[in-house]
């Protein structure tokens, strides 16, 4: 359950396993619906962005653990030329129009957490995080866990 | 074999040293052992005697007290014997199975583990107080397996204890449904009191999961009960109302009063996109023609709810 | 086979089995087209029960073949989005007001039979 889940992504098949991995592991660590289903969507858009525009790259699907919530973060990352105008990908007005923008705004109003880094030389990296607060029994275990180990 | 034949004179001899500690551990173990169940009766009926003193375990009867101190009791002194927990763990598993139940808390059994530990020692201390090293030894024997012994209960019992409350809290949560199905293909779902985003969100799921149980055509969401509504909450609203339309059921928003009307138009609310109606009862009425279930123009069954 | 399309009188009736690629959808937008045209159906009925995830790639494929339907006489209704797939299309705001919804099959052929009822009546 502590492992991260690693999902090339060459071709648009992969996107059907990146869904499925994601609910997956949302599924493993506890998220209350829907958020399983919203992690999914938006890895759903953001992994596509690399097929369409790059290619080939990979997705790495990690849970994260604090003291009273836990997550899960989704690392997206291409060598790609990097996005051109990345204020305007990331600007409202081109989410949900036919082919006009990249979802990225989409993605990130599904996410908790939002952050791109893109250049030419290094490509794309989107990281996304989303977390659900641990209920009273949760916390307990978890320090419980802490002070044992 | 080569190893041995390099190692020193003072290393054999702590190696020699160390078996032999070793082996004396042994022997007082097994003496302590012997002793404990050479007088388990008496024991017993003094640990018995204390938790009624203590008055632990009020819910159960002294019969049930006696049966259950005594496998315990023969439970510890294995456990110490062989210094396998195992055995010790399941057995408090399935004791704080039986016991939870009839209301037995977590105090009483750490009570309970820790006076038996009391019990023991005391009577280690009468035995040995002749022989003060000798007393030593065997309490450094007994101790840190006592210990681990009442750690072990305890754990064991709180986490089931845990268990059954995450179970509960389940059982709880699936129950407290607050959508009602006034009618075949109405819902109704009436908000009442404070609504924050964990709320906002549970309510969402389970009315979506109505309309689809119930397969909902049109939902009333009375607000009537709500005093404020925040920009979240007013999003979560709206959002709720969009849902339910992508299952296919039209939403009527009732109960709006004029502040929380106010704010969502200061919120930018698109209340054209939403049917709000004043009341509950003319929210009903709507909901009830909406659903065909009025004659005048009720249209067919499958009115065109999405324009 | 992850999607079935069938024939009722002058709908069709289009079930997606499972998650598809974004290939399997464009080619299950043209299978689709094609036969409406085929068949001149008066309408199509599109179930997505078994979709997890509706993101903005199959909501613009849905969007065109509503709209490439329309083109051939035939109105669409969707089918069978699933609760936690509504609350994330709204969340992420896809545009999904041309979309026609129905909670099941015999509400949309309801839908269906109703509208074009008043496509065919008195020439309203």
């Amino acid at each position: 359950m502590d492992d991260e889940v690693r999902v090339p992504i060459n071709g648009d098949e992969d996107l059907v396993k990146a869904r499925a991995e994601a609910r997956a592991m949302a599924a493993r660590l506890g998220f209350p619906r829907p958020a399983p289903t919203l992690i999914a969507t938006a890895i759903s858009e953001i992994a596509r962005n690399i097929v369409v525009h790059v290619g080939c790259g990979e997705l790495v699907l990690a849970p994260l653990r604090e003291d009273d919530r836990c997550g899960l973060v989704v690392t997206a990352r291409d060598r790609g030329p990097g996005i051109r105008d990345l204020d305007a990908a990331l600007r409202d007005e081109y989410s949900g129009r036919s082919g006009l923008g990249l979802g990225l705004p989409g993605a990130r109003r599904l996410m908790d957490e939002f952050d791109v880094e893109s250049d030419a030389d290094n490509g794309t990296t989107v990281t996304m995080k989303k977390w659900r607060s641990l209920d009273e029994l949760e916390r307990r275990r978890e320090l419980r866990r802490r002070s044992d180990g | 074999m080569d190893q041995k034949a390099n190692r020193t004179a003072v290393e054999d001899g702590t190696e020699q040293r160390t078996k032999e500690r070793s082996d004396r551990t042994d022997r007082l173990l097994h003496e302590l052992v012997a002793y404990l169940r050479d007088n388990r009766t008496d024991l017993r009926q003094e640990w018995a005697g204390r938790i009624s003193e203590a008055e632990l375990l009020g819910v159960m009867s002294d019969e049930e007290i006696f049966s259950e101190a005594t496998a315990v009791y023969d439970n510890y002194v294995d456990a110490l014997e062989t210094g396998d927990i195992e055995t010790l763990r399941s057995y408090a598993q399935e004791l704080s199975e039986r016991i939870i139940p009839r209301g037995v808390e977590t105090h009483e059994v750490l009570g309970i583990v820790l006076l038996l530990r009391d019990v023991l020692a005391r009577s280690l201390f009468a035995k040995y107080q002749d022989d003060l090293d000798l007393l030593n030894r065997i309490l450094d024997e007994y101790e840190p397996a006592a210990n681990r012994i009442a750690v072990t209960v305890g754990v064991s019992f709180v986490e089931e204890r845990e268990r059954v409350i995450s179970e509960q809290q389940e059982a709880m949560r699936e129950l407290s449904t607050p959508v009602l199905q006034l009618r075949e293909r109405l819902l109704i779902l009436p908000i009442i009191g404070v609504l924050d985003s964990d709320r906002a969100r549970q309510l969402t799921e389970q009315l979506l999961g109505s309309i689809q149980e119930n397969r909902a055509r049109v939902v009333v969401i009375d607000i009537t009960g709500v005093a404020t509504v925040d920009e979240t909450v007013a999003n979560h609203l709206v959002q709720t109302v969009e849902a339910s339309r992508l299952m296919g059921a039209s939403t009527i928003l009732t109960g709006l009063s004029s502040e929380i009307a106010q704010t969502l138009v200061d919120l930018g609310v698109d209340l054209s996109m939403m049917q709000t109606v004043g009341d509950l009862q003319g929210g009903l009425e709507e909901a009830e023609r909406l659903a065909g279930y009025r004659g005048a123009d009720s249209g067919a069954p499958g009115d065109d709810v999405t324009e | 086979m992850s999607v079935a399309i069938l024939r009722q009188g002058d709908y069709l009736i289009a079930s997606i089995q499972s998650d598809l690629s974004d290939t399997e959808v464009l080619s299950f937008r043209q299978e689709l087209t094609d036969l409406v045209g085929r068949h001149r159906a008066r309408g199509i009925v599109i179930d997505v029960t078994a979709l997890d995830v509706i993101d903005s790639f199959v909501a613009r494929a849905l969007r065109s073949i509503v709209l490439a339907a329309k083109l051939r006489g035939a109105e669409t209704v969707i089918v069978g989005i699933q609760p936690d797939v509504a609350i994330a299309m709204v969340h992420f705001r896809l545009n999904l007001q041309s979309l026609r919804v129905a909670l099941d099959l015999d509400e949309a052929r309801a839908l269906l039979d109703s509208s074009t009822r008043r496509d065919a009546g008195d020439g309203r």
